[in-house]
């Protein structure tokens, strides 16, 4: 019996959706009582909260929702904005990234001299920054953009300078050989052995722009999730900051995804376990 | 116009230790050698020896701290365009595919597209890969990343060609595949140069004013530490002396005759004579660089 059950490759997903379901009835058990169910919330009430912001449809008053469902729909402006600000951001800042960290890395003087300014931007705690942008950009989006993008830029740059550095010299010489002037060198060398390196950072990188766009909402805006659960939050409404911070996980895991998909497809140059050495 | 494709002369190369200013490492002393046209020489020494360093400064890759390289009696400087460089190391690039890795260099001299696919592809075809375009380096065996790399030297037509141990890294038995596959196309290169697809002239190339010699060959500088392969290619080999500053000792003419199989030219009573004069030579050099291994590691 136990052997048919126990963990193997097949019935993995069962036992992830297991281990979900067993937390979610655990603290949904822990939420019958009064005093803790305001503090930890109840994953009903959470999941009621998701289905009025993204469905339009209401719920009658029923044994789960005494006050019934209301179905707004009103999630898809401030996730609209948050969203918008992640991938600005992510963007800009990975342009950014992409850029200084080649020239950086091709010019040995200047690195030389930005280096102690690069090291101490990148070990000041950046969030700290949110204010300072929200009184030069104001509260709209471009405050929270901005904020994104000094999180974001620093682990491309890193990935980047590193990328360029770590470029087979025998590739190089064997470029120059073959008659490669600076910018086809740039091109055909050194952009191509970059991209690996930033792709790998891409993954934190999207992570680190929601982390940026939310914080900075949640530091003053007028809307986006960040500004719902800090509205939520001025009400001791528990159950809508739980529900903000699931849109969001889901949200940031999507992305990631489509990053994961955009690189299999760029980087399929590159050996995968189990695909070397074909014939 | 002059009859030597490559000469080194009094050719000296000092490093600078980055660590310590007044450490200097003389890794090619004296140097004078000259490599005719169509010529196929090889460099034998022991390993350390600078054989790599004297490559690097013929192809202009590393500039010699005294003394002149000259090109068809041009003084060199920069990159040698007249010359392809096989490395002994992975030099293809892992982002493209074989096809596109032959490529390059024509599309470095401005091919478009389109013909300098057709170029690569003639040449993928000649060195056995045609079916093999497509794959990536680390989905090729080790023997085809060579036979790409191969190509995409001789895709450009160099005059000249350099090479440090290129198949060192090989076994045994694709190694000699590859050495005699060399050597054909090497000594077929009259031939070759009508049936391939012959790349334009280029502005870089510094224009096809000099032929490679007679029959249309190239001259070729072959590295190497394996006495047996320097004898079944060459025509003549040149014997370094164990480094520090290192120079010429010993040069040889190798008057078998071609064309040559390198397995079977092995069996030859010239072979065993010229290998017995030649190891001769290089025996107490290979001793001596060894001594200094033991002395520089302990």
């Amino acid at each position: 019996m136990w052997d048919r059950i126990k963990p193997h490759e097949g019935n993995l997903r069962v036992w992830q959706v297991g281990v979900l379901v067993l937390m979610l009835s655990a603290w949904q058990l822990a939420s019958r009582d009064q005093q803790l169910a305001f503090f930890l919330g109840e994953p009903v009430q959470v999941l009621g909260r998701i289905w009025s912001w993204f469905l339009p449809w209401s719920l009658p008053p029923g044994a789960l929702f005494a006050d019934g469902l209301a179905g707004n729909a009103d999630i898809y402006r401030h996730l609209g904005t948050t969203l918008l600000e992640t991938v600005l951001a992510f963007c800009i800042g990975t342009v950014l990234g992409l850029g200084c960290g080649l020239w950086l890395a091709l010019a040995p003087t200047a690195s030389a001299i930005m280096e102690p300014y690069i090291k101490a931007a990148n070990a000041m705690p950046r969030v700290i920054l949110a204010p300072i942008f929200a009184m030069w950009f104001g509260l709209g989006i471009w405050s929270k953009v901005a904020l994104a993008v000094t999180l974001v830029f620093f682990i491309v740059f890193f990935n980047v300078y590193q990328g360029v550095r770590e470029v087979s010299p025998v590739v190089l010489a064997n470029a120059r050989m073959l008659g490669a002037n600076q910018r086809q060198l740039l091109r055909t060398v050194y952009l191509p052995s970059a991209t690996a390196w930033v792709f790998s950072s891409l993954h934190t990188s999207v992570g680190l722009a929601f982390v940026g766009a939310v914080v900075g909402e949640y530091l003053g805006s007028a809307r986006g999730v960040g500004y719902l659960i800090q509205q939520a939050e001025g009400t001791f409404d528990v159950n809508t900051v739980f529900a903000g911070i699931v849109v969001l996980t889901a949200f940031a895991l999507l992305l990631d995804g489509l990053v994961g998909r955009i690189e299999r497809r760029l980087m399929k140059w590159q050996p995968r376990q189990g695909e070397t050495e074909k014939l | 116009m002059s009859d030597f494709a490559l000469e080194f002369l009094g050719i000296s190369c000092t490093f600078r230790s980055s660590d310590a200013a007044a450490a200097r490492y003389t890794a090619v002393a004296d140097t004078t050698l000259r490599i005719r046209a169509g010529e196929f020489v090889s460099v034998v020494g022991p390993t350390g020896c600078g054989k790599s360093t004297l490559l690097n400064i013929g192809a202009g890759l590393l500039a010699p701290s005294s003394g002149e390289v000259r090109v068809f009696g041009e003084p060199l400087n920069g990159i040698n365009r007249r010359a392809g460089y096989m490395f002994q190391t992975e030099a293809l690039m892992p982002w493209r595919s074989a096809i596109d890795n032959v490529m390059v260099g024509l599309q470095y001299r401005g091919v478009p597209d389109a013909a300098a696919r057709a170029q690569a592809q003639a040449w993928l075809d000649r060195v056995g890969l045609s079916e093999f375009g497509d794959r990536y380096p680390h989905q090729l065996s080790g023997g085809m990343r060579k036979r790409t790399a191969l190509a995409q030297t001789l895709a450009l037509d160099p005059d000249i060609i350099l090479m440090d141990e290129p198949f060192s890294a090989l076994d045994i038995q694709t190694r000699q595949l590859m050495e005699d596959e060399v050597l054909e196309l090497w000594s077929g290169a009259s031939e070759g140069r009508r049936a391939a697809p012959r790349p334009e002239p280029t502005p870089s190339g510094g224009g096809r004013n000099a032929p490679g010699g007679e029959n249309g060959r190239k001259a070729v500088l072959f590295i190497t530490h394996d006495l047996d392969e320097a004898i079944a290619m060459s025509d003549r080999v040149v014997v370094l002396s164990a480094g520090p500053a290192t120079r010429p000792i010993g040069e040889f003419d190798i008057d078998l005759a071609r064309p040559r199989n390198v397995a079977e030219v092995r069996t030859q009573p010239r072979f065993v004579e010229l290998h017995s004069q030649i190891w001769n030579v290089l025996r107490d050099e290979v001793l001596k660089g060894y001594q200094q291994q033991l002395r520089k590691a302990a």
